[in-house]
């Protein structure tokens, strides 16, 4: 009997590629399942924090969602979301200690927002949804792709508000001074978390301009 | 006339489509129909049609707006040349304050306008008429001395980001003139508020008694002695955006939209008298200068009377219903007077309550009409039971 020999998948197939590429336009945390934009709205007033947040993220969702995945059997179901948040928490103390030891400032700014990844929405769904049904390796190509596709709208977001609410990028001025001589002013309402919110809608409405196929039909 | 409809018949083939300027369609749709009434029939079903058009329900809000706008063109004036201890004759007032004023509106409505087209084109609709009086609502509720290029912007974003993002002229949540003076006031708050902002070239030293603060910034630092009397709040001498300072003219105008139908008197009646209301409870409560001031004061401050004629009457982002209308003008009172004089971040709460009542309208019609449905339902019960 020649039993078939399952072919082992490349690393890199396009199925696994899928998993990196999906969440960062098709299916976005944030523009398209409209998930995690608490943080997305409290730590973009500036673009380094941003950054700050968006690494710590990738780095907690990629790492829990392998632990999750190597785990995945050995969870029982009843208490799966307990084992999850255990996961995360740890590792977002790891981060969090990290980021006081060699970003102190940014972690300053960034406060409460380092420890609330832990409730991030995204994370808890990706877990739910693919780690605990689907290899090690996925899992970490999953969890890359969904955190980069949450850390690319948060930078976009955070560099437009920091651009026009504050004339700098990376706190390097970048409107020169002419400009503020010539009667311009930076925008007041770009600091508030409401423009936040407001260029969320204007990322989704440039990304539906482009992608039809996100617009629903009724 | 006759000349006027052979013009533009000549010009219509080119804007059809196929023709030279077919991009342009709704733009020359738009002029059409602002000198005749369009001639389009409906094809199915009857359908009754009123003479009265949004164009021309706009114009009537155009025409009770120029009351007001003409006395601010007359009072940036007046204010300009009382902060440089002038006199001139009433003339070179109006016209200075004219000349002050044109800019404003040439960049609200060139701005807004082109935007309206704009969208118009892509989405294949006619250039709606809603724009004709926010274009004109917008320069009255700013300081004479706002920056043009920031009205520009607060235009765009208010069209876009107010109206246009819900699917125009009909559908838009909050008051698009409100909201593009909300997004000056958060945006710029140091152009938007403070004492040198209210009067067009203030002068580096001002004569004595004389401060370039409004009654209402007056107010809330408690500067009460220099405060003006109830007569100079009427007629509206007093220094503030540019249509919201006379009373009387704003009520000459209240009337024109009464007696015309345009607005509702339930939602003005109410607004004013959630204010008055409110009014008397602090002074009843009297903790401190400001709540002890006369009530009816309240309501000549600042943008109260504007807001409560022009603004909260919108019949898109107001209330339908009848008891809906009451409800809604009533919390707009309380809160505008509540926000006046509770938080010392905003001087003025008109805009605030008004926006904030506008997102609430739908949920307060939906509240009356679900009432009124059950109470309807329960009637049926009973006579069945019978």
């Amino acid at each position: 009997m020649s039993a078939e020999i399952k072919e082992r998948e490349p690393l890199f197939s396009a199925k696994n590629m899928r998993l990196i590429k999906n969440p960062i336009n098709l299916n976005n945390p944030i523009t398209v399942q409209v998930l995690g934009i608490c943080s997305a709205l409290a730590v973009t007033a500036k673009l380094m924090p941003a950054i700050v947040l968006s690494i710590s993220v990738i780095v907690v969702m990629a790492v829990s969602n392998v632990v999750i995945s190597l785990l995945r059997d050995g969870i029982p179901p009843r208490i799966r979301i307990i084992v999850q948040l255990v996961v995360i928490a740890s590792l977002v103390i790891l981060v969090d200690q990290v980021l006081k030891a060699f970003v102190y400032d940014v972690s300053k700014q960034l406060s409460v927002f380092v420890g609330l990844i832990i409730t991030n929405c995204i994370i808890m769904g990706r877990l739910e949804a693919f780690a605990m049904s689907n290899k090690p390796w996925p899992a970490f190509l999953d969890g890359i792709g969904n955190a980069l596709g949450y850390g690319i709208i948060l930078i976009i977001i955070a560099f437009l508000r920091e651009l026009l609410g504050s004339g700098t990028v990376l706190d390097i001025q970048v409107i020169p001074q002419w400009f503020y001589d010539f009667g311009y002013q930076n925008n007041g309402l770009m600091i508030l978390p409401p423009m936040a919110l407001i260029t969320v809608g204007v990322i989704i409405w440039v990304q539906r301009y482009y992608s039809r196929e996100l617009i629903e039909k009724n | 006339m006759k000349a006027l409809r052979k013009f533009i018949d000549k010009q219509k083939p080119h804007f059809d489509l196929g023709g030279k300027f077919q991009k342009l369609k709704s733009a020359f749709d738009a002029v059409e129909t602002l000198f005749y009434v369009p001639d389009k029939v409906t094809k199915t079903g009857s359908h009754i049609r009123d003479a009265v058009d949004m164009k021309r329900t706009m114009i009537v809000v155009f025409i009770a707006l120029i009351p007001a706008l003409l006395f601010g063109m007359w009072n940036i004036g007046y204010q300009h040349f009382l902060s440089h201890g002038e006199q001139p004759d009433q003339w070179t007032m109006f016209f200075y304050g004219f000349l002050e004023m044109l800019p404003i509106i040439i960049v609200s409505y060139g701005v807004g306008l082109g935007l309206e087209i704009v969208f118009a084109q892509i989405r294949n609709h006619e250039v709606n008429e809603g724009f004709f009086v926010s274009g004109l609502l917008i320069p009255m509720i700013v300081p004479p001395e706002t920056p043009l290029w920031q009205i520009a912007i607060a235009v765009a974003f208010a069209v876009i980001f107010g109206k246009e993002v819900f699917g125009g002229t009909g559908m838009n949540i909050v008051n698009p003139a409100l909201t593009a003076r909300a997004f000056l006031f958060f945006a710029y708050p140091s152009d938007m508020s403070g004492e040198k902002v209210w009067i067009s070239g203030l002068p580096d030293i001002l004569p004595d008694t004389f401060s370039g603060a409004t009654p209402l910034g007056n107010a809330l630092v408690g500067n009460f002695d220099q405060m003006p009397t109830t007569y100079e709040m009427f007629i509206g001498i007093i220094p503030g955006s540019i249509g919201e300072t006379s009373v009387l003219m704003i009520l000459i105008g209240a009337i024109i939209l009464l007696a015309t139908g345009v607005a509702n008197w339930r939602i003005m009646f109410s607004v004013f008298a959630g204010g008055y209301i409110m009014g008397l409870l602090f002074n009843l409560w009297g903790l401190n200068e400001y709540m002890q001031m006369d009530a009816l004061n309240h309501l000549l401050l600042g943008g109260f009377a504007f807001g409560a004629v022009f603004m909260a009457t919108d019949p898109v982002t107001g209330t339908q219903t009848k008891k809906g209308m009451y409800i809604y003008g009533f919390l707009i009172g309380i809160i505008a007077v509540l926000i006046r004089v509770f938080n010392p971040a905003y001087p003025e709460g008109m805009m605030l309550a008004i926006l904030l009542m506008n997102v609430f309208a739908p949920l307060i019609d939906h509240y009356i009409i679900e009432s009124n449905i059950s109470k309807r339902l329960k009637r049926m019960k009973i006579a069945i039971k019978i």
